[in-house]
């Protein structure tokens, strides 16, 4: 009971971690139109930042503090350079140039970084556990995790319900040539919209480095989740989002944790533990494939 | 005469005898370069079928690499040596998923076709990770398959060549689809879907039958991919090869017959020229060559959508 509840809370974690990369996803996506494969760069980008910063600082927090606004200045930059060049142009050439991006920041990190991964270690004051419940203890820092991925969650329900900013947005998820007509600065916006997509993705690059490694490549298999995830969601919705990223995180975790027993009954415990991974990450695309035969636009997605 | 007729019966014909050529230079390296430059132009044209004359960009043809190999690669493990038993099963096994995964993602269009043909290769990409007693996340050794009597897959020459007469055999396959009624109205209906509906075309089904046809020609690369290293792995399709291959297809020119070779040759030759190129500029950069090559994407993009083959003039049909 325990241990399922541990695991459930290790899939909200993961959960919620996807939730910050995908939504930049699909705000890019839904307002913009733009298939963007170097979104996983700029999660890769936000982990070396922060592992720079770190350093330099020699404390987590401030140096996660600096490597959100470095993340948010390099979406722009990457918006103003190239990404706006490619919204109006049709999904092959933001394939094929955004595909270019990524091998550019892969081997720009080899350069900058040099090939060998580094490692952020979870901060002093989160090294603990936390009681969830009496006799339960919960790793500190996924812990935190889990806070912190609500809090940015409720943060962008909010802005994109209650604010200014957010009425544009959801406006130009509608119609972006209709509130151009209206006289709305589209350009700004955009790039706004793009710097913020940015700022996420880095939250969950810097995020996610104590849990595992900061390394080249580390975005471009859990960017193609974080597609799956707007898919299932619904492109440009995010409430959509939000939902499959829970379902994927679960399905995820869950698979890892209680696979390997139920595969033990058929096969040898080796085989068992091997194929449990694999098989959770299957199911992640079963999932995709029978929510798009049932609903082909995703299950927030609108009707077309 | 025809600028593209000429540098194209260059190519072949320097194609032709490639392993004379690397071993009067020398140079075994360079052949097998050329083996791979030949295979992956076969997986580039298949996918080409889809892409360049349907329109519908397939983001997960490196699966079919993949299944071919695996294919291969089970039966070896299994104890099945003979090619004539391996090749037609790896075949068929990429044809039958490429009819599944056609069936369900042409329902789709636009983006969602991209995404759901992308999530169908993980899928195969997962399983074959998962599957330890063939390897799992280290892949699989394999002997490479025998056609006892007629032809040894260890010559690399032999090899090579019968690598070559594959690509040439689905050359010429692809330019008679592409000129028959069936390749008019798939490029019709990359068009206009609706006019080529409304004609009475069953446009659903001839998608379908190119998606299949192009699944069992990437198969081939993949059975040929799986000879050539006597190896396969899940990283042979990993989802940044269905995006190499996508790189190969719209360097060399979409829905051009010939453009995946221009394109093959151009993808591996540009690591072989930048290197020594930015080593000229700076020792060291060499290695670095990518942070040239992506942002010479954005620029082919943005800029070069003819690719290669509109350097060659223009085509007619």
């Amino acid at each position: 009971m325990e241990y399922l509840l541990v695991q459930v809370l290790n899939g909200v974690q993961l959960g919620l971690l996807l939730f910050l990369l995908a939504a930049g996803l699909t705000l890019t996506f839904g307002i913009m139109d733009l298939v963007n494969l170097a979104h996983g760069s700029l999660y890769m980008m936000g982990a070396y930042f922060a592992w720079t910063f770190i350093t330099w600082t020699d404390s987590f927090l401030l140096g996660a503090l600096l490597a959100l606004p470095a993340a948010f200045v390099l979406g722009v930059v990457v918006e103003r350079v190239v990404a706006r060049r490619l919204y109006a142009r049709d999904h092959l050439d933001q394939v094929l140039a955004t595909f270019g991006l990524i091998l550019f920041f892969n081997e720009l990190v080899r350069a900058v970084w040099g090939p060998e991964g580094r490692s952020i270690a979870v901060p002093k004051f989160l090294a603990g556990t936390v009681e969830i419940l009496p006799g339960v203890p919960y790793p500190a820092y996924r812990f935190a995790l889990i806070v912190v991925g609500i809090a940015v969650a409720v943060l962008l329900a909010w802005l994109v319900a209650r604010t200014r900013l957010g009425m544009l947005i959801r406006a130009g998820a509608s119609n972006r040539r209709m509130i151009a007509a209206l006289g709305v600065n589209i350009e700004l916006l955009f790039s706004l919209v793009f710097g913020l997509g940015a700022v996420f993705a880095g939250l969950a690059g810097l995020m996610a480095a104590p849990l595992s490694s900061v390394k080249i490549g580390m975005g471009d298999d859990i960017l193609i989740v974080a597609f799956v995830i707007i898919v299932i969601g619904g492109i440009g919705s995010i409430k959509g989002a939000f939902v499959a990223a829970m379902l994927v995180g679960q399905i995820d975790i869950g698979g890892r944790a209680f696979l390997p027993d139920l595969l033990k009954a058929f096969l040898s415990p080796a085989a068992a533990s091997g194929a449990a991974p694999a098989i959770s990450q299957v199911l992640v695309y079963v999932l995709m494939a029978g929510v798009l035969v049932w609903r082909p636009t995703g299950l927030f997605g609108q009707r077309s | 005469m025809n600028p593209r007729i000429v540098v194209t019966g260059l190519l072949l014909a320097l194609f032709a005898i490639l392993p004379l050529l690397t071993q009067a230079v020398g140079q075994p390296y360079l052949l097998s370069v050329g083996t791979r430059v030949v295979i992956w132009t076969i997986a580039a044209v298949s996918l080409n079928m889809i892409l360049g004359y349907g329109g519908l960009v397939s983001f997960g043809h490196a699966a079919f690499f993949g299944i071919g190999g695996y294919a291969v690669g089970i039966l070896a493990a299994e104890g099945v040596q003979s090619g004539w038993l391996q090749w037609p099963v790896a075949l068929l096994a990429s044809a039958a998923w490429a009819a599944a995964v056609g069936a369900l993602s042409l329902r789709t269009r636009g983006v969602y076709f991209l995404m759901i043909t992308l999530a169908f290769a993980q899928l195969v990409y997962y399983l074959s990770s998962g599957l330890e007693a063939y390897g799992g996340d280290d892949g699989l050794n394999i002997s490479r398959s025998r056609f006892t009597g007629l032809i040894d897959l260890r010559d690399k020459a032999a090899f090579y060549w019968l690598c070559f007469a594959a690509l040439a055999a689905t050359l010429w396959f692809c330019s008679r689809l592409a000129n028959s009624r069936f390749g008019l109205v798939l490029r019709g209906a990359r068009s206009n879907e609706l006019r080529m509906t409304a004609l009475g075309f069953p446009v659903f089904r001839y998608r379908l039958a190119a998606f299949t046809m192009s699944g069992a020609l990437g198969g081939l690369s993949g059975i040929l991919l799986a000879n050539e290293g006597a190896y396969v792995s899940p990283a042979m399709m990993s989802w940044m090869k269905s995006g190499d291959l996508i790189v190969i297809v719209v360097l060399g020119g979409i829905g051009a017959l010939f453009g995946p070779l221009y394109g093959a040759i151009v993808f591996f030759a540009v690591e072989e020229f930048l290197k020594p190129l930015l080593d000229l500029l700076h020792k060291g950069w060499g290695e670095y060559w990518q942070i040239v090559f992506g942002p010479l994407l954005v620029v082919i993009a943005l800029y070069a959508r003819g690719g290669i083959d509109s350097l060659l003039g223009r085509r007619h049909g």
